[in-house]
């Protein structure tokens, strides 16, 4: 392995910027986070990177490495090449506040727009539910999201369309099968998954489901149910008869 | 002069984990106008780390249990210098507080008959933690996440406190600066609950992430409350060791509680070396009987790698010391050997343990179906921390409350893995619903000291002037993290910590000398340079009160005093601000304990 390796990394704010290259002395085992804090305390010391857990579970240090959507804690030098720089950039749907760190506060407010939770009544008289575990996995699947955004941040609808407005996108989907699919839940969103949240937009490219780094599978087992659903509710012409009986 | 943007709250939440969720939840629930502030982003605050589960006597898996026996472990972990109050109400409340996850739609693993599922855990007489997978404290989080964001609060995220504001003696809110530009901010409050975790970055090697710098501790502190159990800081047995980089990053107990063994190089189960006097009858005589337990088997006893944690952590440094560790410095974790007893083990271990799978996976290239993992202890825990009223969670300054890691008193000398998830929900609940009665019974603080503000304003600016002629912040941290890990670490003596003291008073000088180069925008730089005063002050306060504490009990081991003393047994430290400015470690009589709940003790003995 090589001993040390070039780091470009986009240096700017929302006025503008450039990229900058940094060499730093690498290891075996590294990350590409672990550079980053490296250069950060030896060479640029207010080099703004996003980070918590450094073990792929709070999602906060989302990045592009070499233009692919990442988490920095969880590549591993040794996956890319070396002989090359290696390219950091911001995510590019979100606003940059400065260097690596973008403005993921949207996602939040979007969030709020989702119908909360609303559980049927308790199953048993000491106020307690029953469930199976068959059921609860399926939901388990997309309560693993750890927020990290990567699917928002390659999703065309908000990346080239700019729908942040209009469309809620994979990772907020992914939160309403989670709701829709949970076993007490008794809420209904799909007036709103259909009107308000613009799930049509999506075309199902399945760029989200790639980038996921919990591998939730999240086109195929939380948005083409949703959309099923939706069409079911919307546009199934013998539903529509039997509405207008 | 810098300006400050205000905002007023009847209640401020300083910290957005467990606590600090649960917390504002409550007051809002009670009525009151709630602001959170918290450092990072929300639903990333540690909490999502935690991977084994939430201790509750649900009594699901066994009926056996009930909070009689959950009060009697807890205090047995914690060498009986827990707060027998708090240790009395967390295992009453805790089953409450998790069924309430539940109802907010929290989706814990389940039992055949479609209840909450419970595991085994180090120091738990009966399967009790309810978990998912190992990513509990995830599911967590974003349960108290999704449902706090429609109960009315408002969260300022990225923002740091710097100093809390007195009006005549009691809480009036708090000021401190944000990331992304570096503005200042005044929050006013008539309460301020206090839920920011721990330390663990005192240490170099630790599973905490670089939030965690004992802000609330120093806040507190410097504010006039006590500190409390500051010796006692918890190193949790397996942390990762190699890579370097993720060179202390958590592997849960639940490895153990699944079946998950301790070999050393010569591949000897040395766990069964040596067992103490407490655990005698409750440990399992043979390997066998060992898995047994791990498999349900109520006739059976836990096997030792799920003794309490300060032991497990200390048999490993030993084994380590001793030469027979492992290449990079640890012991050898097994959870592939049980694919000797279960058929189809590797799906097994996959869906019982996904994110450590995944974890060993990706960042050490290591299968942990198939080979054993390295591991060492890891600065994971704080157990002491303020000085709370176990009902009220108030410290001892009127309107300041505190929950979660940032309080001490539930755990004593050592936490029991799983009860800090519980102690979150349980305190976090107290706490904010303590808060927000405070300030409905107590009017607004009647002014905002402008000059506290000010300076606090000057000084946090100061690195600036000083830019790069100025010692670096990274470099003070590391210096600090070097001495704590060697000097104040699993194992003390006197002269170490004596070294240590002198160590701090210096880094304190080299702190006050700190410059920052660029601007106020998102500058990490920066950041750390203002967590250093918090850091030193923590660091301080667990060495002084290590010093005065000579005996070894719970977390904290003397080599100079090996023996637990049972004088000291009847024995809190307070470390309080003296009136000279200087730090005062003393001791504090045990308040003492109702004979029902001394009889429960006895009665589980």
């Amino acid at each position: 392995m090589a001993t040390q390796a070039m780091f470009r990394i986009w240096r700017g704010d929302p006025a503008g910027g450039e990229f900058r290259d940094y060499i730093t002395p690498i290891e075996e085992g590294m990350v590409v986070l672990d550079a980053v804090h490296r250069i950060q305390a030896q060479q640029a010391t207010d080099l703004a990177v996003r980070w918590n857990c450094k073990a792929g579970k709070c999602g906060s240090c989302s990045a592009e490495i070499n233009g692919m959507p990442k988490l920095m804690c969880m590549t591993r030098l040794s996956d890319l090449n070396l002989d090359m720089p290696v390219i950091l950039e911001p995510m590019h749907t979100f606003p940059v506040i400065r260097d690596l760190v973008t403005d993921v506060s949207w996602n939040f407010r979007a969030k709020r727009t989702i119908k909360e939770f609303r559980p049927r009544s308790p199953d048993s008289p000491d106020g307690t539910w029953r469930m199976q575990q068959a059921d609860v996995e399926r939901v388990q699947e997309f309560r693993k999201c750890i927020e990290c955004f990567l699917c928002q941040d390659v999703c065309h609808v908000l990346r080239e369309h700019h729908k942040q407005d209009e469309f809620i996108g994979p990772r907020l989907l992914v939160y309403v099968a989670a709701l829709e699919m949970h076993p007490l839940d008794t809420e209904d969103r799909m007036r709103d998954l259909k009107q308000k949240h613009n799930i049509g937009y999506c075309n199902i490219t399945t760029c989200c489901r790639q980038v996921c780094p919990e591998s939730i599978t999240i086109t195929e087992n939380a948005i083409i149910p949703l959309k099923e659903r939706v069409v079911d509710r919307f546009f199934d012409p013998l539903k529509q008869i039997f509405h207008i009986l | 002069m810098p300006e400050f943007e205000r905002f007023s709250y009847d209640v401020l939440v300083i910290g957005a984990g467990g606590a600090g969720l649960r917390a504002a939840i409550e007051s809002a629930v009670c009525g009151a106008k709630v602001g959170v502030v918290c450092k990072s982003l929300l639903g990333k605050a540690h909490t999502v780390m935690a991977e084994g589960g939430i201790a509750a006597a649900l009594a699901n898996v066994d009926d056996r249990d009930n909070w009689r026996v959950h009060f009697a472990d807890t205090m047995r972990g914690g060498q009986y210098l827990n707060n027998w109050r708090m240790a009395e109400l967390h295992a009453k409340e805790a089953p409450e507080c998790v069924r309430e996850l539940e109802a907010w739609g929290a989706l814990f693993d389940r039992t055949k008959d479609g209840r909450i599922l419970q595991r085994n855990f180090g120091g738990h007489r009966y399967p009790r933690l309810a978990h998912v997978g190992d990513r509990t404290g995830l599911e967590m989080i974003r349960t108290l996440q999704d449902h706090g964001i429609h109960a009315g609060m408002e969260v300022h995220m990225e923002c740091t406190v710097l100093s809390l504001l007195l009006d005549s003696g009691r809480i009036a809110g708090a000021c401190g600066y944000d990331r992304e530009k570096g503005r200042f901010h005044l929050w006013q409050a008539k309460a301020v609950v206090l839920a920011t975790g721990g330390m663990g970055r005192a240490y170099k090697i630790t599973s905490n992430s670089w939030e965690y710098t004992g802000d609330g501790l120093a806040l507190a502190y410097r504010a006039g409350a006590e500190l409390q159990d500051m010796e006692f800081v918890q190193f949790h047995p397996t942390g990762m060791v190699w890579p370097i980089s993720v060179r202390g990053i958590l592997v849960t107990e639940g490895v153990r509680g699944e079946g998950g063994v301790l070999r050393n190089s010569a591949g000897r189960r040395f766990m069964f070396d040596e067992i103490p006097d407490l655990y005698k009858d409750q440990t399992a005589d043979t390997e066998e009987e060992g898995w047994r337990y791990t498999q349900g088997d109520r006739n059976a006893r836990r096997p030792p790698e799920l003794l309490t944690r300060d032991h497990v952590a200390r048999c490993i440094n030993r084994e380590v010391k001793a030469g027979r560790g492992t290449p990079h410095g640890g012991v050898f974790l097994d959870i592939a050997w049980i694919g000797k007893q279960l058929p189809k083990s590797e799906e097994h271990i996959k869906r019982k343990l996904p994110s450590m799978y995944h974890q060993f996976k990706q960042l050490a290239d290591l299968d942990i179906t198939k080979e054993p993992m390295e591991v060492g202890p890891t600065t994971h825990y704080m157990m002491g921390g303020i000085r709370v009223d176990g009902d009220s969670q108030m410290s001892t300054v009127p309107g300041l409350f505190a929950a979660g890691e940032a309080a001490a008193g539930l755990h004593g000398a050592n936490r029991l893995g799983g009860n800090s998830l519980s102690d979150l929900v349980v305190f976090g609940r107290r706490a904010g619903r303590f808060a927000a009665e405070f300030a409905k019974s107590n009017s607004a603080p009647a002014k905002i000291d402008e000059e506290q503000l000010q300076s606090t304003a000057a000084d946090a600016l100061a690195p600036f002037e000083r830019g790069p002629s100025g010692e670096n912040p990274y470099q003070i941290q590391y210096d600090l993290q070097e001495a704590m890990q060697s000097l104040v670490g699993i194992v003390r003596t006197e002269n170490e910590m004596q070294q240590a003291v002198e160590m701090i008073a210096q880094l304190h000088t080299r702190a006050d000398r700190v410059g920052i180069v660029g601007n106020r925008e998102y500058n990490n730089g920066w950041h750390t340079a203002m967590d250093l005063g918090n850091l030193l002050v923590v660091s301080e306060a667990i060495t002084r009160a290590a010093l005065l504490r000579k005996e070894s009990r719970g977390a904290q081991f003397r080599e100079d005093f090996p023996a637990k003393d049972a004088e000291w047994g009847k024995h809190n430290i307070v470390v309080r601000r003296g009136a000279d400015g200087e730090m005062r470690a003393e001791k504090r009589a045990l308040p003492p304990i109702p004979v029902e709940l001394k009889a429960v003790i006895e009665e589980m003995k």
